[in-house]
């Protein structure tokens, strides 16, 4: 039932992308949420969406399994677009019947917006797909490592992160397991008026709270019990190292940021 | 109510990258009345024919027939409550399925989702709550408060209160002590011969398999490696234990006694009495020679 969801889970597979650096993805999707914004017209979208599709052909993750997975938030997309088609009443009038009147400026917003939110979507996808939890985590704590200078608790924060992906799939898996014990007991989840699909979700989200926090508790025992006293002192098993291609893609995402600036209107 | 799978196959998560063949040409058959035991490693697929058995899982190849009504992979199903009323599964460690405020709400809630009075449900609740062995007063408490054993018996309650025709088990007495066992299997026991239910068991224990079962289905890596009688399939122990399955011990105690004493009984003795008269008539043919 929960099996589609693609979030936060790693699609193990040989591709540059999988082997690079967690840093310079992190660095990557960073830099690339800041310039998506520089975008304004056909032109610059156009490079945007021709980095991106050549950045999921690199990460070799089929692309029908990316969609599939992203099909609630096609809605929420689906439903921005309709607001500014709706909303913004700038520009030619396009198309009117009746009350309903559709504007160029509208249009167009609403495509912009929509593929902005696409290809954001899309990019940090491929972060979690192709990157395992500690990774991101690991690399995470790495960069943010300076703002120790400043007393902010880095290691503790990357903890708190590692547990909460962590424990993403095992949520799912239970949610899963969960859904399938009630409706077993008459509950049923997707079908039958809406009000009693509603009063469906208490026998479901009750057991899921009461379970997480026990796991919580066993969870903090057994670190606990085999001497977690905290960040200080700690050292890596994993040691993450910058290579040539990681290099080579953070310069490949300059290059697009200086063109995104020179073709924007 | 009889349950037929034909030549199920069932992959989870299907086409994506992590698809996974879980079951495949699994057929077993599941006539009304019937004590079905399952058997096989972890991991084989037990639990996943089991919910193809009221239809929570829908085979992606084959087909399921529960009574007249046939589940498939092409066909939109309607109405799979009423399957699910006949069908009462208990999963593995079900008392994660708990939510409600008193043990007593727990308990109504599946008999009342298909339509039970409340009158009626809390009835059927204080049948349920002694049928495993609890007292009344715990209907009262929170399920939280109780301890796991208690807490897997009033998920067993719940399901029983739901009356169904068939009742489906995942290993329903993992985890609990052994006297608790044997009284949770005798109920489920006597249960399917007093209401005539039709029963189907996963267990890990060869002797509640040979003790309980009128069938044995023995699956391995998904597949249906052997099905058959008690008698049959413990009296040519090899599979089994090529397989690294145990045979219970009865059986095993009789093989070494065959071979100690050069004899071989005339049959395999699945329980402790059987196996007590034929070394007794050992004996006495001994010391009449
Ligand atoms: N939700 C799921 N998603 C993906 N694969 C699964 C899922 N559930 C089970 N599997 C896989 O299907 C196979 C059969 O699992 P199943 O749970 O039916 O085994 P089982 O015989 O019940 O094992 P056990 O004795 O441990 O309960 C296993 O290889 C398992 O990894
Ligand atoms: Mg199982």
């Amino acid at each position: 039932m929960m099996e589609k969801m693609i979030f936060g889970r790693y699609v193990p597979a040989h591709s540059v992308i999988h082997r690079m650096d967690p840093r310079s993805k992190l660095l990557m999707i960073f830099l690339f949420v800041c310039i998506v914004f520089i975008a304004n017209n056909s032109w610059t979208y156009g490079l945007l969406v021709i980095y991106t599709f050549a950045m999921i052909a690199l990460s070799k993750v089929p692309f029908r399994f990316i969609i599939s997975g992203l099909k609630p938030v096609l809605w929420l997309i689906l439903f921005t677009l309709v607001l500014h088609l709706f909303l913004t009443k700038e520009g030619e009038l396009l198309f009117q019947v009746g009350w309903f009147s559709i504007y160029e400026e509208g249009l167009r917003q609403g495509i912009f917006i929509s593929v902005r939110f696409f290809l954001l979507i899309l990019m940090t996808s491929i972060l979690t797909l192709t990157t395992t939890p500690i990774e991101i985590t690991d690399g995470m704590e790495s960069l943010l490592h300076p703002l120790n200078k400043i007393k902010f608790p880095v290691h503790e924060l990357a903890l708190m992160m590692s547990i909460s992906l962590r424990f993403i799939p095992t949520l799912m898996q239970e949610t899963d397991k969960i859904m399938k014990a009630q409706t077993a007991r008459g509950v049923e989840f997707s079908s039958g008026p809406i009000k009693e699909r509603v009063k469906a979700i208490i026998p479901l989200l009750i057991p899921l709270f009461v379970n997480s926090f026990k796991r919580a508790e066993e969870l903090a025992t057994a670190m606990e019990a085999r001497g977690y006293r905290g960040g200080e002192g700690r050292t890596k098993y994993r040691q993450l190292s910058w290579g040539l291609k990681d290099t080579t893609l953070l310069i490949f995402l300059v290059i697009l940021s200086v063109l995104l600036v020179l073709f924007r209107t | 109510m009889d349950i037929s799978l034909q030549e199920v196959e069932y992959r989870y998560q299907a086409n994506t990258p992590f698809e996974r063949l879980a079951i495949k040409d699994v057929s077993i058959d599941i006539p009304s009345g019937i004590f079905l035991a399952i058997i096989g490693h972890t991991g084989s697929g037990k639990s996943t024919v089991l919910q193809h058995l009221n239809a929570l899982l829908k085979p992606t190849t084959g087909k399921v027939m529960i009574g007249d009504r046939e589940v498939n992979a092409e066909k939109k199903q309607k109405n799979l409550k009423a399957i699910r009323q006949r069908v009462g599964i208990v999963f593995q460690f079900p008392e994660h399925q708990l939510f409600d405020e008193t043990v007593e709400k727990d308990i109504c809630f599946g008999p009342m989702n298909f339509g039970v009075h409340e009158e009626e449900a809390k009835k059927r609740a204080r049948i349920a709550i002694k049928q495993v062995g609890l007292s009344e007063e715990i209907l009262s408490k929170s399920p939280f408060e109780l301890s796991g054993g208690q807490m897997r018996r009033v998920a067993i309650a719940g399901v029983l209160a739901m009356e169904p025709d068939v009742i489906v088990l995942d290993e329903p007495t993992a985890g609990l002590d052994p006297r608790g066992r044997r009284e949770i299997m005798d109920m489920f026991h006597s249960l399917h011969l007093e209401r005539k239910l039709s029963t189907v068991l996963v267990t890990h224990s060869m002797e509640d398999a040979s003790k309980y079962a009128d069938q044995i289905v023995i699956m391995q890596n998904g597949q249906v490696y052997k099905k058959g009688t008690p008698n049959e399939i413990f009296s040519s122990p090899e599979g089994l234990l090529e397989l690294g399955l145990d045979v219970p011990e009865v059986v095993r105690f009789q093989q070494k006694v065959e071979e100690k004493f050069q004899t071989k009984f005339s049959q395999t003795c699945l329980t402790v009495e059987k196996l007590t008269e034929e070394i007794a008539s050992m004996v006495k043919r001994g010391e009449q020679e």
